[in-house]
């Protein structure tokens, strides 16, 4: 933090030493800086954009081929209303989803935290080939595993009913969600010095004790991090869902859509393309909220 | 309060023998020192003191009891860290407090003892601080704190001071030395500098790949070191060694450094040397007990002529080299005494604080 300040104080009387001029390098600079981001916000950014602008055309302007693909020429609710009233996007869809993404993000994370602390710190025999043999685990593809996933969802199925709910889901994400967040988790670990944490032990906390108080609170930006990730990966999952559910009322927004959406060779352009604007909403409420803890560095401070 | 008593302590990491066998007591309120290269162990000991390591084989007494299977956290010890290892989402009341809070002190007992310990450091305007908005030395005085407030039975340091700059290292080590007198604890405070380990100490344990080579007061480890790791550890400059021969003479024995200069051995030490007498022996002599010529205040002393390699000035004294014999060695003389680079030069070796090693051994005989 002194040194960012340092660093102000030293432009800032830079600055003051030019009269408060900027000068036309520096200017230049910033041009080509802006200049180099703009093929990049072109592709990160147009999808979005004919998705906002197709949401909102009329059922008549988006078959109109004479019409520019790329402008609205005004503002038409009824894709939003069809959603409402035709589907089950809110009532179903963006409720299930809601509930399956954040209780397997809970359970990932926490599942992860421990398992993550467990590689990073103690010392056990394989303990490195445990590491190794998590990520592997992250590596097999989910086109592959979810083959053998169906067998295990009947078999349970078979004793308490679990197919066809968001259940299924919330057992079968944590799959590829804990090896990605113990794998995220272990090099955050990692960077928090082991003093503070031997520290704690004499100030008279157990393992647990100063997991909780003192190495979490340390690892909050990796933490959160994790639960980002996840939240984004099982929010946006589509094959498990697809293959696990067929009853409309227990889909996901992700199949949802794509097959309530999508009837043969018909497709509503307009309300797919609103229902994935809506579906986008929660992921980027989400990162605006936590994007602050996630970019701030808590460790400063603790070592030399 | 409490006497620490290490028994035939050992620490294996897989091959690699950290700690061999070492035994040690350390008293009640006593500030010991353990001291040594890098790798010597003297770290591992200190961690294993306080439970942060395993032990392979031996005791360890706190007190009357063996801690051997006791956590860390049941020890009562407090440990000041190399790099202060500060809770960085705690501000500096937060820190200090921490220890206490976990064993449930009374809220006023941590408000009293945190005041008081911020007053004795002086850091009392720092306590809303965040680690983050400390400088080295302010995080330096919270980790010291931190382990004031918690009035532990043991004080451990594991070389505290080797963050900071030269200047604030001697302030902070007087603190230390002020801290121990008023606070009384026993405390066993790891170093690799010697200068700390003999101006804070009350005992020095000089360590060598895992074992103790000496263990004394700071004035026994500088006048009588018992071996030659001792004897070039501790000084600074470190002391001169010669390889040379006992040689007999008319009148006793005599270094003999080279076919041209010898050096006779003070008739008090003739016996003690007699049984190596003919022997390849390493001679160590002080650059303090190197000066200008000076007249002799005892027999013992002896004149010889060099000429000057090279002169380093410390202000209260010149530090000169020359070689004697085939070996360089260093003086320690007078500023207004020394002659020019090139030029010869008088000097006064006082032999009576000379030190014989028998390099079979190592030992100083």
């Amino acid at each position: 933090m002194s040194s960012n300040e340092m660093t102000g104080m030293t432009t800032s009387s830079g600055e003051a030493l030019q009269e408060n001029r900027v000068p036309i390098w520096r200017l230049r600079k910033a041009a080509a800086n802006y200049i180099a981001l703009i093929p990049y916000l072109a592709f990160a950014l147009f999808p979005f954009y004919i998705i906002a602008i197709t949401s909102i055309k009329s059922k008549q302007e988006i078959n109109n081929l004479g019409e520019s693909p790329f402008w609205a020429s005004g503002i038409a609710v009824e894709n939003y209303t069809f959603l409402y009233t035709n589907t089950s996007f809110f009532e179903h869809w963006m409720v299930n989803t809601l509930i399956v993404t954040t209780v397997s993000t809970i359970i990932s994370v926490t599942v992860g935290i421990l398992a993550a602390y467990a590689l990073a710190r103690l010392k056990f025999r394989g303990v490195e080939m445990f590491g190794v043999a998590v990520f592997i685990t992250y590596l097999v593809p989910q086109t592959l595993l979810f083959l053998p996933l169906v067998d295990v969802i009947n078999l349970i199925d078979d004793f308490i009913p679990i197919r066809d709910t968001y259940w299924s889901l919330i057992l079968t994400y944590p799959t590829f969600l804990i090896p990605f967040v113990t794998w995220l988790l272990m090099g955050y670990f990692r960077t928090i010095p082991v003093e503070v944490e031997e520290c704690a032990y004499l100030d008279g906390c157990s393992r647990l004790g100063a997991l909780f108080k003192v190495v979490l609170p340390m690892a909050i930006p990796g933490i959160i991090c994790a639960i980002l990730f996840s939240y984004t990966l099982s929010w946006n999952e589509f094959l498990y869902s697809l293959v696990f559910i067929q009853d409309e009322y227990a889909k996901t927004l992700s199949v949802g859509v794509f097959t309530e959406l999508i009837r043969g060779d018909i497709y509503f352009w307009g309300s797919l393309m609103a229902a994935c604007l809506l579906g986008t909403l929660p992921i980027v409420i989400l990162y605006g909220f936590l994007m602050d803890y996630y970019t701030s560095g808590l460790t400063q401070g603790a070592i030399k | 309060m409490a006497s620490i008593k290490l028994t035939n302590l050992w620490k294996h990491y897989g091959d690699v023998q950290a700690v061999r066998g070492i035994n040690l007591d350390i008293g009640h309120n006593e500030f010991v020192a353990l001291v040594g290269p890098s790798g010597c162990g003297k770290t591992t000991t200190l961690r294993m003191i306080a439970g942060l390591e395993d032990i392979t084989g031996g005791e360890i007494e706190i007190g009357e009891n063996v801690v051997n299977e006791v956590p860390p956290k049941d020890r009562d010890i407090a440990m000041v860290f190399q790099n202060y290892a500060l809770y960085p989402h705690m501000s500096v009341y937060q820190n200090m407090s921490f220890g206490l809070k976990i064993r449930k002190t009374p809220k006023e007992e941590i408000d009293k003892r945190v005041q008081m310990a911020a007053e004795i450091l002086n850091i009392s305007e720092l306590l809303e601080r965040r680690p983050a908005q400390l400088s080295g030395g302010q995080r330096q005085r919270v980790a010291m704190g931190r382990a004031i407030v918690r009035d532990p039975v043991v004080f451990l340091f594991d070389e505290p001071l080797s963050n900071l700059d030269a200047k604030l290292r001697v302030q902070m080590r007087t603190e230390i030395k002020k801290i121990h007198q008023r606070v009384q604890t026993t405390v066993v405070y790891v170093t690799h500098d010697q200068v700390e380990a003999m101006t804070l100490a009350d005992r020095i344990v000089v360590m060598n790949e895992g074992v103790i080579e000496q263990v004394g007061t700071p004035n026994e480890m500088y006048s009588s070191p018992k071996t030659h790791f001792v004897a070039s550890f501790i000084g600074s400059p470190s002391m001169n060694f010669m390889n040379c021969q006992l040689a007999k003479t008319a009148g006793g024995l005599a270094v003999r450094l080279s076919d041209d200069l010898s050096l006779p051995v003070p008739e008090d030490r003739t016996a003690r040397y007699a049984p190596y007498a003919d022997k390849e022996m390493t001679f160590g002599i002080r650059p303090e007990h190197v000066t200008e010529k000076r007249p002799h205040a005892n027999g013992a002393q002896q004149d010889i002529d060099a000429n000057v390699n090279v002169l380093e000035p410390m202000g209260v004294d010149t530090m000169v080299f020359f070689n004697l014999g085939p070996t360089e060695i260093c003086a320690r003389a007078e500023p207004t005494s020394v002659s020019e680079v090139g030029e010869t030069m008088g000097f006064t070796v006082s032999m009576d604080k000379m030190h014989l090693i028998d390099p079979s051994t190592g030992a100083v005989v």
